[in-house]
């Protein structure tokens, strides 16, 4: 999915790529797989952004921060939203994932997708226990959920799956 | 052609949405209060995609504010179910779960679909409904098979929503998914929610019908006036 062609093209995507998320700002846009592509043309750096949920109120903020990146870059700016193919947790990277845990937020679980009342195994960001439950299928933004884990007493944002 | 047929979906969305969104800051519990706003804006995103695409296609240099904030009830599209009163929580869970569950299956027809951006927004938007799906069925669950006022109350909304369910399956646009055929699959999903609910399900019931040629009840005049009134009163306000 990364796309480095030169060097103009790699300084641009490094640009980009540091961009933290404006809501989660412990991992950055490239963590989280929102940041798709970036090309350099003619001085031009046009990146590919996926938003995450269709009403994510942060869409806008983190087109701009992006382009603001790119032009502090030294980059004409432009950025292109992708809806397809639609972003999923999937593209979460392991270090992101791991950056998410360390900063106290579970990170999505794999399977439970579709299914009425399946709830994934949620592991407790704190102690590392499975012994948790959802208080709240919605949370502080769009793309979490809330949890408590009954080992620890701990309650937590979940970053759901989709 | 379309365009018409994305701006009667993006009309539901929108309705829908800020109905949802009235019950901001009045929801019975905070984590309700963080979910219905959630729901919304799911919503509201979609209908903003679709909104601008049927502008586009249309050709007429309408944007999303245009067609959101400056036509009157009578051309408005949406199904009558979106626009009814919020009423209490359980007419609001089941407007969700009977809106959701034929969302989902409509979008799942649109997942291969010519048109990028209906397939981008088909893509979106079938995972969301999986989610109101799931918590507007546990509230029907929950109060359905609750205390006897919260099953009465329950009873109550299917009494008074069924009606507007059977709108949503009239046939549509030719170049979007065929509505009339996932009436079965939709009754097959909602049908052992409504048993664990210990709700009967409605057989032979009048269908009201009337939104997707614009004539709506009362209450959606009074929606528009709110949701609008900025817009018209300082044309393009920004902040």
């Amino acid at each position: 999915m990364v796309e480095v062609l030169d060097l103009d093209q790699a300084r641009a995507w490094a640009a980009a790529a540091a961009v933290p998320d404006p809501e989660v700002p412990c991992v950055t846009v490239a963590d989280l797989g929102i940041l798709r592509w970036v090309r350099v043309e003619d001085g031009v750096a046009t990146a590919g952004v996926a938003p995450t949920y269709s009403g994510c109120p942060a869409v806008l903020a983190i087109e701009l921060a992006v382009e603001t990146a790119l032009r502090d870059a030294g980059f004409d700016a432009r950025t292109e939203r992708i809806l397809t193919p639609a972003w999923t947790t999937d593209w979460i990277t392991d270090a992101g994932r791991e950056k998410l845990r360390a900063y106290g937020i579970a990170p999505p679980a794999s399977g439970g997708k579709g299914s009425l009342f399946d709830s994934p195994v949620v592991a407790c960001p704190q102690c590392g226990s499975d012994d948790t439950a959802k208080i709240s299928e919605f949370g502080s933004t769009a793309c979490k959920a809330q949890y408590q884990c009954r080992s620890c007493a701990e309650p937590f944002d979940y970053f759901k799956c989709i | 052609m379309l365009w018409e047929g994305l701006l009667e979906l993006a009309d539901d969305h929108l309705v829908l949405g800020h109905r949802l969104s009235e019950w901001c800051g009045h929801a019975p519990m905070l984590e309700e209060d963080l979910a219905l706003p959630n729901l919304a804006l799911d919503l509201i995103g979609t209908a903003r995609t679709l909104f601008d695409h049927a502008g586009k296609l249309e050709g007429a240099g309408r944007t999303e504010d245009d067609l959101a904030y400056l036509r009157d009830a009578r051309v408005y599209r949406n199904c009558l179910l979106v626009e009814r009163p919020n009423g209490d929580f359980a007419h609001t869970m089941l407007r969700q779960l009977y809106f959701a569950a034929f969302m989902e299956l409509y979008w799942q027809q649109a997942l291969d679909h010519t048109d990028d951006i209906v397939r981008g927004v088909a893509g979106k938007a079938v995972k969301e409904m999986g989610y109101h799906i799931r918590h507007s069925a546990e509230w029907v669950i929950r109060l359905g098979d609750g205390t006897e006022e919260s099953a009465r109350r329950m009873r109550a909304a299917v009494n008074a929503l069924h009606r507007y369910t059977g709108e949503m399956f009239e046939p549509s646009y030719s170049e979007l998914p065929n509505r009339v055929a996932l009436q079965g699959a939709w009754e097959a999903r909602l049908k052992p929610v409504f048993t664990e609910a210990m709700l009967d399900w409605p057989n032979d019931v009048f269908m009201q019908t009337g939104g997707r040629q614009g004539i709506h009840g009362e209450g959606l005049g009074h929606m528009l006036a709110t949701m609008q009134i900025l817009h018209r009163a300082h044309p393009g306000a920004t902040w």
